[in-house]
């Protein structure tokens, strides 16, 4: 155990403790969407700031470890990532926040037929699951899930891509519902971003295991 | 071109094998770092290249060293014009007690040459290359060792310059020295770089990176890992390399 060790396990650790609460930011902002539940929105609002103080604690901690304790390869390649990927997952947070703030604005639940033809809940399975897949990979040194990560984001981005045409077609049948569609587009747009920050925690996870840069090298481009 | 070659070298002192099946090349104009554990051997690795180990009995090598293409251990070179290409800095700066201009004219006496104009444009075209010129142009017949520390190590840089080497060799020359000198021993390595070849062992790491286009790490005698000192201290190839640069070793 060298002195790094106890600042490095620090930060692993209190990085875990915010990406797991992200993770309950977003089911939670979920339920309070399709439920209907103020309460559980206002929560997920109140506890913002609490992912908001992880993120500077882990700013300041890398920053110290950077300056003061000189690390070096394994140890240097985790406190870049570490870095950005604090970055990344403050703005899944964000979204999170966001979706709640949806959620509260709303005057009950999203009705069921909205949320299938918008593809919510699969969007939300989506991301979801690639938030926690991506938490899993950091916290074991899961090298090889990593990569089915650029898979899940695949199905994200078809979704979204069909979006604007879903929408068309929803207000059309629906007009009376438009605030309501325009509320549930913005959320599967934060899905969809949702999944792109993800993506850019997957690099930094292989800059960590690998000490390889994925960055833009194959980004899609069929847009 | 090759500055300076190990091949296939194997040291003993007694029936101890200090360095084992060693296989190095130095490209001209570079820096090259040697780091590992203390009693791994590089200063052994070192004094081979201007035969400073021939001193210590029980010494024995096999393999070649050669500078410049030559081999140093070959019967017929001759020591004082072989070292003319091998300059040396150590860890503790060693000035004669002598005056400042005596110490950097030593090397040109010492190979004959007594020419007054030729002795002080020398003296003055190397003190200006270890950076230390303008501190000492007004004294230069004051003692050496009035100097300061990390003037005293640049006035040994001097001194090594002044013989026009090809290769400098430093072990820890910045070990003794405050952070401010040892920034400008450092920014001298680094300008130096453009007319010379530079071995330097260092125990400082962060120094290592700083200045070294090369570094080779060595343990118990062998050769682990050599490689461009980015790659070392970004993702180093062997095991034992990353436990010693990240502090976990043993
Ligand atoms: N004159 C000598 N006689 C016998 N053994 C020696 C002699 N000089 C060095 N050794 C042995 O050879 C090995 C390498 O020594 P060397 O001085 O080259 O190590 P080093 O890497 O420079 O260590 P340090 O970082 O402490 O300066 C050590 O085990 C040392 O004990
Ligand atoms: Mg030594």
């Amino acid at each position: 155990m060298t002195v790094i060790d106890n600042n490095i396990e620090q930060i692993k650790s209190d990085l875990i403790q915010m990406w797991t609460l992200v993770i309950n930011q977003m089911e939670k902002a979920r339920l309070a969407l399709v439920n209907g539940d103020k309460n559980l929105a206002r929560e997920v609002r109140m506890n913002e700031k609490r992912v908001d103080a992880f993120e500077l604690k882990l700013d300041m901690d890398s920053e110290y470890v950077l300056m003061l304790k000189n690390p070096v390869a394994i140890d240097l390649r985790f406190i870049l990532s570490v870095l950005k990927i604090n970055y990344n997952i403050e703005r899944i947070g964000d979204y999170a926040n966001g979706i709640a703030k949806v959620a509260e604005r709303l005057d009950g639940p999203v009705p069921e037929d909205i949320l299938q033809a918008t593809h919510l809940p699969e969007m939300f399975y989506t991301a979801q699951n690639m938030i926690h897949v991506s938490l899993k990979a950091f916290e074991n040194s899961e090298r090889n899930s990593v990569n089915h990560l650029f898979g899940m984001d695949e199905k994200l981005d078809k979704t979204n891509n069909n979006a604007n045409a879903i929408i068309c077609k929803l207000i059309q049948e629906k007009p009376d519902d438009i605030m309501l569609i325009l509320n549930a587009l913005s959320v599967m747009r934060k899905l969809e971003r949702t999944g792109d920050h993800i993506l850019n925690v997957a690099e930094e996870l292989i800059y960590y295991f690998d000490a390889n840069i994925v960055k833009h090298s194959k980004k899609n481009e069929d847009f | 071109m090759t500055q300076a070659e190990a091949k296939n070298v194997n040291v003993w002192y007694n029936n101890f094998q200090a360095l084992k099946n060693i296989n190095l090349t130095f490209e001209p104009n570079t820096i090259t770092a040697l780091i590992g554990p203390s009693g791994c051997g590089k200063s052994t690795f070192l004094r081979l290249f201007n035969r400073m180990n021939d001193l210590i009995p029980k010494f024995r090598l096999e393999g070649m060293v050669t500078v410049n293409g030559q081999n140093v251990y070959s019967d017929d070179v001759r020591l004082d014009e072989m070292r003319k290409n091998v300059g040396m800095v150590f860890q503790k700066p060693n000035p004669f007690p002598k005056s400042i201009f005596e110490n950097v004219a030593y090397g040109l006496r010492v190979n004959g040459i007594n020419n007054k104009k030729i002795l002080e444009e020398t003296v003055e075209h190397s003190l200006k290359q270890a950076a230390l010129w303008d501190e000492v142009k007004e004294s230069l017949k004051k003692s050496a060792l009035e100097l300061s520390g990390g003037q005293q190590q640049r006035l040994c840089i001097a001194r090594a310059l002044a013989v026009q080497p090809k290769l400098i060799l430093m072990d820890e020359p910045a070990s003794a020295l405050d952070p401010i000198s040892t920034a400008k021993i450092e920014e001298l390595i680094f300008e130096l770089k453009k007319t010379y070849t530079i071995l330097i062992v260092t125990h400082n790491l962060q120094q290592a990176g700083r200045i070294s286009d090369l570094t080779a790490f060595l343990y118990l005698g062998e050769l682990i890992e050599y490689n461009h000192t980015k790659k070392i201290f970004l993702n180093p190839d062997d095991e034992r390399t990353q436990n010693y640069i990240t502090g976990r070793f043993g």
